[in-house]
């Protein structure tokens, strides 16, 4: 139903009667519509993706799991333990202590390196703001969803495990896929 | 005119007892896998793949839901009447095992293993179909008992639903088979299924066929005339307060009942044992025609949705018996005339 600005009154309009023969022979029309639809499924067959062994894939900008970088060439991390993350993070799940580089000490590209990096995963909300707040695009978000585990203790994540290449578990999906 | 079926052919006792024992076996063996046809079925509808992890394919699905419900506790509620409770399972898959007893899977054939005459069916009691319906009635009690007796609003109120579910259709039940009883001349299933050599009932009592259908599906609880159990409005109805094997029990049932009414019109409209082929594939051709009733029963499960409390009475005593009335009368004037 289509409604012009220079109506005054909107007509309504119902459908038909349910009750009497036309409304039991409408009934029987739709039942043998449903049981159509159905047996359309059955033969289309299943839409299924089996979990574990096969994984939908994911878009290139999915926020998942952490990554903590280093720079390709000098291996140098590229935090410099600025805090800015923390200081993004809704959940307050990310705790950085920094530390003063030495030149026998040379961890980060900055004068300052994070010393403890951790992500409470069982907090992190994945808002994806650590990596909008990173000035050196230290953090940035992966991929990988596969997060569960037994304890809570195991769920806080430290700089090793966030610096540690990470394990390619989920499929990326390609352009325009 | 010639007698297919002897009909009230008497049997010994032991003959009896090892047919008892094979419907029972029978039963125990096909209520599993009707249970696992209905999971996947019901996926493949709904274009999912259903249970598929327990053993290859899924096999052992029933295994494992059976293994999980012996493994549960025996909850009793504290308002509950609990010998009744204990009870209710029992009448319920009693009835439904009787009721499959009547069913024929072939004639009465001279068995060269044995050495003697054997119908293939449990018994074939004269008053035939009447049988089905009096263990029908009596099913009730098994729904009513559960209910009632487990002292909880929900299981009172499903209860209360199938009680008054199960009067308004048996009539209409009972009604749509009276066409077939008149036209074959008898109530015996098994002389019932004789008489449709030339044409299947299902032709001249097709109205008769539709609505035993209907009928069937509100008598055996199946969606979607599933009220007595709506899950999402009286949680599980009759049943709620019962755990582990009882429930199963009560699963069980429904799903004997399934076979019994398939069965049923596999007889009544689907000409039992006939088909092509020789007379020895009869049986063959029974379990085709009720697995492909089971299948029907399924694939309306994963179509129709639950008709709402007012719809079910409107619908069974406006629509169904009339509809069932007037075909027993136009089946009787047409075979006087």
């Amino acid at each position: 139903m289509t409604w012009k600005p220079s109506q005054d009154v909107i007509e309504v309009q119902r459908g038909p009667d349910p009750g009497g023969l036309g409304g039991a022979y409408r009934a029987f029309g739709e039942t043998l519509r449903g049981l159509r639809t159905t047996f359309g499924r059955l033969v289309e067959g299943p839409v299924t993706m089996e979990y574990p062994e096969n994984k939908t894939p994911v878009y290139p900008r999915f926020r998942g799991r952490h990554k903590l970088h280093r720079f390709e060439d000098t291996g140098l991390e590229k935090c410099v333990g600025c805090s800015l993350c923390a200081a993004a993070c809704p959940a307050e799940c990310i705790r950085v202590v920094a530390a003063e580089n030495t030149p026998d000490n040379q961890v980060s590209a900055g004068e300052r390196y994070a010393a403890v990096y951790e992500i409470n995963m069982t907090r992190c909300i994945f808002c994806g703001y650590c990596e909008l707040a990173c000035p050196f695009d230290a953090i940035t978000m992966g991929n990988d969803y596969e997060l569960a585990d037994y304890t809570r203790s195991d769920l806080i994540f430290t700089k090793e495990m966030l610096l540690a290449d990470p394990v390619e578990r989920t499929p990326l999906r390609r352009e325009g896929e | 005119m010639i007698v297919f079926a002897d009909v009230n052919y008497v049997e010994g006792t032991l003959v009896m007892i090892a047919k008892s024992l094979i419907i029972f076996l029978f039963v125990l063996q096909v209520v599993p896998l009707i249970l696992l046809l209905e999971r996947k079925l019901l996926g493949r509808f709904q274009a999912r793949l259903g249970p598929n992890r327990v053993g290859p394919f899924g096999l052992l699905q029933p295994l494992a839901d059976v293994l999980k419900l012996l493994s549960k506790e025996k909850f009793t509620p504290a308002t509950a009447v609990p010998w009744m409770m204990a009870m209710a399972p029992a009448i319920s898959i009693f009835t439904a095992v009787v009721t499959l007893a009547i069913v024929p899977f072939g004639d009465v054939r001279h068995h060269a293993l044995f050495g003697a005459s054997y119908g293939l069916y449990g018994i074939d009691v004269s008053i035939g179909i009447l049988w089905a319906f009096a263990f029908g009635a009596l099913a009730f009690y098994g729904l009513m008992l559960g209910g009632w007796a487990s002292g909880s609003k929900y299981s009172f109120l499903g209860a209360m639903r199938s009680a008054a579910q199960l009067i308004s259709y048996e009539v209409s039940l009972a009604l749509s088979l009276l066409g077939v009883v008149i036209t074959a001349g008898s109530l015996s299933l098994t002389e019932i299924v004789a008489k449709q050599d030339h044409i299947w009932y299902v032709l001249p009592q097709i109205v008769g066929f539709f609505i035993f259908i209907v009928a069937a599906f509100a008598e055996t609880n199946r969606p979607p005339f599933d009220l007595p159990e709506a899950d999402a409005e009286i949680v599980a109805g009759y049943n709620t307060e019962f755990g582990g094997m009882r429930f199963g029990s009560f699963f069980m049932a429904e799903y004997i009942n399934m076979v019994a009414i398939a069965g049923i019109a596999t007889a009544m409209f689907l000409g039992g044992w006939h088909g092509p082929g020789p007379g020895s594939l009869g049986p063959i051709w029974v379990l085709v025609k009720m697995f492909l009733f089971v299948v029907l029963f399924i694939w309306i499960r994963a179509t129709l949705p639950r008709l709402r409390y007012d719809q079910l009475m409107a619908f069974g005593w406006k629509i169904l018996l009339p509809l069932a009335t007037l075909n027993a009368l136009v089946t009787a004037i047409l075979v006087a005339a």
